[in-house]
């Protein structure tokens, strides 16, 4: 099936961080005048693979050929004399440069530097190519896209004839989106070849010629882009379902209400990009609805959102206390939600950052959350030490003592304390974003019992997930987003993997074909 | 290649060992160079710098007197801190309250009882610093504005203001100074204790010292400003309102800072100059840090910084050498505490191993 040569070959790369292995046994080949789609979920080790040919790690085991030739690629710079180029999702330039100056820097030619010449050659390169960029624009006036414009034609003016581009799509709106891959087709013809990064099927279909599939890290395949249908990508990319015997139990129907009402919430992210756009859905006492979707599909926004701390464009989110009386959380701060009685706890995705204080110690944490409990002006850490004790011994949290900062406890054992301060609240509403990210097996089980039991007290719990058979395996009904927007709503005990997996990547899923 | 790498918690009776050691070597090192830049006996200078601050029963008063100020403006900014604002304005701030002080003395001297006039001057001059620390906390909390400029261009504005009302009250006319406010009736001065002038200070700053430590670590304000300074995205999850607590917490501040001023003003100097704060607002941020924004170990940095001060006045007067020797003294000895925290965090490694895997696989 090969018709050229390939620019660059990877041979059996292996990448491991501590006891994780982002990459294994990886063999790709990366063909000039063509676009190259790498799919895979979160966390299945594109950007890590990427990040190898750019010169960001080096490969534990494996090698890479560039025109045939074995090269080490020990550093950017090594990558940049390779002709290799990547585009971060996050850019790196200087606020208050213009786009030459930023395209410039860091350039060690000798001699006098000529920055007239180095603009014509800007202009030049985006006049060949179709972008639309002002050489000497500042960077603090320019758009997302304006900048991401910027970190491409930097790689071309410093010669890279191999572009990755890191999800570049993340940030742009479809407009922009479509410009973008506009000049990827010009580049393309142009005979350079081009990696892009990405999770998005419609867009795989859109731009690229051939898509490699990685999966936990490992190459699960590659097919031609015209040949394969969605419901095939989609496929190779979640894998099989895995048994995982996640406890289920049916939800208490007798006592089941209408706990959280959703309804035509739109929001939009600081740079005006719609995140959430028209969701509507209902959240029962007594249950556990997961929320699926593609990394950046709107989980956060929504999450945010029912807790008072996401600013909402339109639309309504009701609180029913019971039968009668409805109260509305848009316009509310955490402050004043838990003013009105409502006990909303929130296991948030960033739990250093934004769950609990990393300096400080298991009981100030505990006191996050009560601290402002009774009239006195003075804290009263009795409670909370009370409190820290009790989540150490009954969900085993690994620590020396109460009193040693959470920053130095383990992954698990940080989900571990922010979890059970969160269920200490009794809470009646429990929105949990990531809860077993990067936990091991046992602690992972252990945060799927204490969900069990939150929903066997009759709270409603939302849970977003990112591992498809854990959703499956554990929640009541599924919500599966879909850039922004509600795709469907499943029921998880019939569902299966590639109906939710299909959902994730095309609104309303379904194949194509 | 050299790396550096963090150490474990070191247990407090070893770091705490080797912070002192490292004030012995200090000494060493200032003791050497002593002698070889002037020729003298390192241990008869020493001597003489501590006849600086102890030499007396007026001296030991007058070093608690400069010590509980330092300490004062210290106590003033660490709020600030542990919130990492970066209040840099505490000159502008004790000014501030200072010149508020000075009016009340002079407008109101003569015209209400000396009680009364001390209450007004307290309530002014509080007010007066914390409404210089609140504009930049304002502009903080709104536009995210940067408070270490902000409160250090605040000071510039407070110096001339205080410039432009020291002519307004020249006194006399033409001196280009105030002079001693109120020196006949002794309106608006603090009150002596059996006495002794300096001792009411001190006493305020000891009670100030201990209610700062409780708020700070015991208090709701004090957990929210704790909060608010190591995560604010967590301050906001559990309904902190963070730009409230900034403005409160420099309202604190500034009000802190214009107690000093008062202090100095009413307590201390009697008149009012541009240059009363003396350079305190900058030296507490150091005390601050040295004591890692901890009130009670803030009487140990003061004082440490308040000593090395007198003695080097003092060793300037007897062996007739420069002021600026003390001041290479009192670097001396900073550096290598400053130098210590460095050593107590972190540890260095030597290894050979970078390139390693490129050159094994090349």
């Amino acid at each position: 099936m090969q018709v050229t040569k390939p620019a660059v070959s990877m041979h059996g790369i292996s990448k491991s961080f501590g006891a994780v292995q982002a990459n294994k046994n990886v063999s790709l080949d990366i063909n000039r005048g063509e676009v190259l789609a790498l799919l895979g979920e979160n966390g299945s080790g594109k950007t890590t693979l990427m990040n190898m040919l750019s010169g960001i790690y080096y490969p534990d085991s494996g090698y890479i050929e560039i025109d045939g030739k074995r090269v080490e690629i020990g550093s950017p710079k090594d990558a940049f004399d390779y002709g290799i180029g990547m585009i971060h999702q996050h850019f790196k330039l200087v606020n208050v440069f213009t786009a030459t100056e930023n395209i410039v820097l860091g350039l060690k030619d000798k001699g006098k530097f000529d920055l007239a010449a180095a603009t014509s050659k800007i202009q030049q390169i985006c006049d060949t190519y179709g972008f639309d960029v002002d050489p000497n624009q500042k960077v603090y006036d320019m758009s997302v896209s304006q900048k991401q414009t910027v970190e491409i034609v930097k790689v071309l003016y410093r010669g890279a004839d191999l572009l990755i581009l890191d999800e570049p799509t993340a940030v742009l709106t479809p407009q922009e989106t479509d410009k973008l891959f506009a000049v990827l087709r010009n580049m393309r013809d142009d005979g350079k070849a081009i990696i892009i990064i990405t999770h998005k099927l419609n867009e795989v279909k859109d731009i690229s010629d051939r898509v490699a599939v990685l999966r936990k890290g490992e190459y699960v395949g590659e097919m031609v882009t015209s040949e394969a249908t969605t419901a095939e990508m989609t496929n190779m990319m979640v894998g099989r379902q895995v048994t995982l015997n996640i406890d289920r139990p049916d939800p208490e129907m007798k006592y089941r209400m209408e706990r959280i009402r959703v309804k035509n919430l739109t929001v939009k992210n600081r740079e005006g990009v719609t995140k959430l756009d028209n969701v509507s859905f209902t959240a029962f006492t007594g249950e556990i609805l997961g929320i699926a979707g593609i990394s950046g599909s709107g989980q956060k926004e929504l999450l945010e959102a029912i807790a008072g701390l996401q600013p909402v464009e339109s639309g309504s989110i009701e609180y029913n206390v019971d039968d009668e009386q409805v109260e509305q959380l848009i316009g509310m701060d955490p402050l004043k939600i838990a003013d009105m009685g409502v006990v909303l706890s929130f296991v948030p995705e960033d739990r250093l950052g934004m769950g609990l204080v990393g300096s400080m110690d298991l009981t100030d944490n505990m006191m996050l959350r009560s601290f402002r409990r009774g009239t006195s002006p003075l804290t009263n850490r009795k409670e909370s030490r009370h409190l820290a004790e009790l989540v150490v011994d009954e969900l085993e949290v690994s620590t020396p003592s109460i009193s040693t900062p959470v920053s130095k406890l383990s992954g698990g054992n940080v989900q571990k304390v922010l979890v059970g301060r969160e269920i200490a609240a009794a809470p009646t509403v429990l929105l949990s974003a990531y809860a077993v990210r990067g936990l091991d097996v046992n602690s992972s089980y252990l945060i799927y019992d204490l969900l069990n039991r939150q929903k066997g007290n009759g709270v409603a719990v939302i849970y977003v997930g990112e591992d498809l058979d854990v959703l499956l395996e554990l929640c009541d009904r599924i919500l599966v987003l879909c850039g922004g927007k509600v795709s469907g709503i499943v029921d998880g005990r019939t569902t299966t993997k590639n109906e939710v997996g299909l959902m994730m990547t095309k609104l309303g899923g379904g194949d194509d074909q | 290649m050299i790396h550096v790498v963090k150490r474990k918690e070191m247990p407090l009776a070893q770091s705490v060992a080797i912070r002192l050691g490292v004030i012995g070597v200090a000494l060493v090192v200032c003791g050497i160079i002593t002698a070889i830049a002037t020729g003298l006996n390192p241990i008869g200078v020493y001597a003489t710098m501590i006849q600086g601050s102890f030499g007396s029963p007026r001296k030991v008063w007058i070093m608690l007197q400069e010590v509980a100020l330092l300490l004062c403006v210290s106590l003033a900014l660490t709020p600030a801190f542990r919130m990492k604002f970066w209040n840099l304005g505490g000159e502008g701030q004790i000014l501030a309250g200072g010149l508020a002080s000075a009016a009340c003395m002079i407008l109101l001297g003569d015209k209400v009882p000396n009680a009364a006039l001390i209450a007004i001057m307290f309530v002014a001059s509080v007010a007066a610093g914390a409404l210089w620390a609140a504009v930049p906390a304002f502009f903080k909390a709104k536009f995210n504005t940067n408070e270490t400029l902000f409160t250090l261009m605040m000071n510039y504005v407070a110096t001339q203001l205080v410039a432009f009302y020291v002519i307004v009250w020249e006194n006399p006319k033409g001196s280009g100074t105030i002079g001693v406010i109120n020196q006949q009736s002794s309106a608006g001065w603090l009150p002596t204790i059996a006495g002794n002038k300096h001792l009411l200070i001190v006493l305020l700053v000891a009670l100030l010292t201990v209610g700062m430590y409780v708020y700070l670590n015991y208090s709701k304000q004090g957990y929210e400003i704790s909060v608010v300074g190591e995560s604010p995205s967590t301050a906001r999850y559990v309904g902190i309102k963070v730009s409230k607590v900034i403005v409160r917490t420099l309202i604190i501040s500034g009000a802190l800072c214009g107690f000093a001023g008062m202090l100095l003003v009413g307590g201390s100097a009697h008149t009012l100059t541009t240059s009363i704060a003396a350079g305190r607002g900058f030296t507490a941020v150091m005390v601050a840090w040295l004591a890692k924004f901890n009130p009670l170990i803030m009487i140990g940095s003061s004082g440490l910084i308040e000593f090395m001060s007198h003695g080097a006045s003092e060793i300037a007067t007897t062996y007739g050498l420069n002021q600026s020797f003390g001041d290479i003294l009192t670097g001396i000895i900073l550096f290598f505490i400053i130098g210590t925290e460095f050593f107590i965090t972190y540890r260095v490694v030597l290894s050979h191993n970078k390139g390693k895997s490129v050159e094994e696989l090349g």
